[in-house]
């Protein structure tokens, strides 16, 4: 396990190294000091380029983005904002930016990004001038899709560009549902079909589902996974009906989580982090026993991986940016964030795990950075 | 007309760490526009994109606090921006 940890938390941003010849971790940071960073992205396509939503208590979200992995950051010259509004509408303005995506391999420079209320943004000059998705943001059904708003807002998240095509995405709304566009994100259809959602009074509704996490395959990408409020599921294209995986996982444990990763070339390997979704929702550890589970047959069983993780009395929220692998297969290492500000460190797919940062304010994000 | 605005600690890292500074302007949203052109972004940390005050933002000339950013702003006028938020 060599990969950089980027954590990003509700007082800053802070960053996790190897240590000398592989041995323990050290931190550094805090960047931002005070700053809420939701989510903080290495480009694939220039590994330079780091791009972090953020914003403070006091001040209006916006982006910043660094040219030289993380030593310096300049802030957007735009950030995300919706249109400025007529009359008549609704005038609605971000809150937070809470979700990054990079662009399409053949479109460097180019960045999707998720706010609360619920909107989308484009950049095509990585990062520093945003635009709104109109197709998105002004689609007449829009006020319908994200009608629900949870305490935090209703949130645009797991943004998925198709690899083989970059007109083709894929977006969620937590709550709303799973968003469809064929077009470059001109035109959006719903994709729930399948999901439940045992919080709205129609069982069959075409949206208005809470998706927690939704990504798409890298190396199969007609093959989506989706951790929702209302279980784990499982879409191959072009079936339009999700498949509920999660009825699999052991009865006593249940499907319910904030986070999925997938394995980066198998399309049958996936993990997740359960937790206690009855009665109030507790969304802590099942029993306060942490623990991931993966399946290795595309959600026909799981396996549970608790070896490291603490055995009773352990309350762990994970939050749905906060899990990642570094895709380094065949010994993958997989990573975890808790609310607590611990960081723990899964080796060879999750066989055992140890903690590799405590104390730290609360994790919203981890993301690996090669 | 140039009048004073004093700038909060959470928005001295777009002023070089300056607690007073010059602005133009005859209104409020002049003297904003005027603080956008020398710190760039700093404006869209206060107003939104819809031109509403942020939430956690107060803005003051001199000690009125403002509700409307066409008030007009006065060559010996202060413009304070206060940053208020409680909690953790």
């Amino acid at each position: 396990m060599t990969s950089t940890l980027w954590i990003g938390t509700r007082k800053g941003a802070f960053l996790l190294r190897p240590g000398a010849r592989g041995r323990g971790w050290k931190l550094s940071g805090p960047q931002f000091l005070g700053h809420i960073v939701h989510h903080i992205v290495q480009d694939p396509r220039e590994p330079k380029v780091l791009v972090m939503a953020a914003k403070t208590g006091h001040l209006g979200p916006t982006v910043f983005r660094s040219a030289d992995r993380g030593r310096t950051w300049r802030e957007a010259v735009q950030p995300p904002a919706f249109r400025k509004a007529g009359d008549a509408e609704e005038a609605r303005a971000v809150q937070k930016v809470f979700w990054l995506t990079p662009g399409h391999s053949s479109e460097r420079g180019t960045w999707y990004a998720g706010s609360s209320p619920a909107g989308l943004f484009r950049s095509e000059d990585g990062g520093e001038r945003w635009q709104p998705v109109g197709g998105f943001n002004d689609h007449p059904q829009r006020p319908q899709w994200a009608a629900a708003a949870t305490p935090d807002g209703d949130l645009l998240h797991s943004i998925n560009v198709d690899p083989r095509d970059p007109r083709h995405l894929y977006l969620a709304i937590s709550p709303g549902g799973v968003f469809e566009s064929t077009d470059g994100g001109a035109g959006w259809a719903p994709l729930n079909e399948g999901c439940a959602a045992d919080f709205l009074p129609d069982p069959n509704a075409p949206y208005g589902h809470d998706p927690h996490c939704v990504v798409v395959h890298p190396s199969a990408p007609d093959r989506l996974y989706q951790q929702n409020h209302c279980g784990i599921y499982r879409l191959d294209r072009p079936e339009r009906r999700w498949q509920r995986i999660g009825d699999a996982m052991p009865r006593k444990v249940g499907d319910i989580g904030f986070p999925i990763v997938l394995h980066p070339r198998d399309p049958l390997t996936a993990w997740v982090h359960p937790m206690d979704g009855q009665t109030v929702w507790p969304r802590t550890s099942i029993a306060g026993r942490p623990a991931v589970y993966r399946t290795s047959d595309g959600g026909r069983s799981w396996r549970r991986l608790d070896r490291g993780l603490p055995p009773s009395q352990a309350w762990l929220t994970v939050l749905r940016q906060a899990m990642c692998s570094d895709g380094r297969a065949p010994r993958l290492g997989l990573y975890f964030g808790t609310t607590g500000g611990e960081v723990w460190a899964g080796a060879n797919g999750g066989e055992s795990w140890r903690c590799i940062a405590r104390h730290l304010p609360e994790i919203y994000s981890v993301t690996c950075a090669a | 007309m140039s009048c004073t605005v004093r700038i909060p600690s959470p928005l001295r890292s777009y002023t070089a760490g300056a607690v007073t500074v010059a602005a133009d302007g005859a209104t409020v949203a002049e003297v904003l526009a005027s603080l956008e052109r020398h710190y760039a972004g700093i404006r869209f940390r206060m107003v939104d994109e819809q031109s509403r005050i942020r939430p956690h933002i107060r803005l003051y000339v001199n000690m009125e606090e403002v509700k409307d950013l066409s008030r007009p702003v006065g060559s010996r006028d202060t413009v304070h921006v206060i940053c208020a938020l409680s909690g953790g």
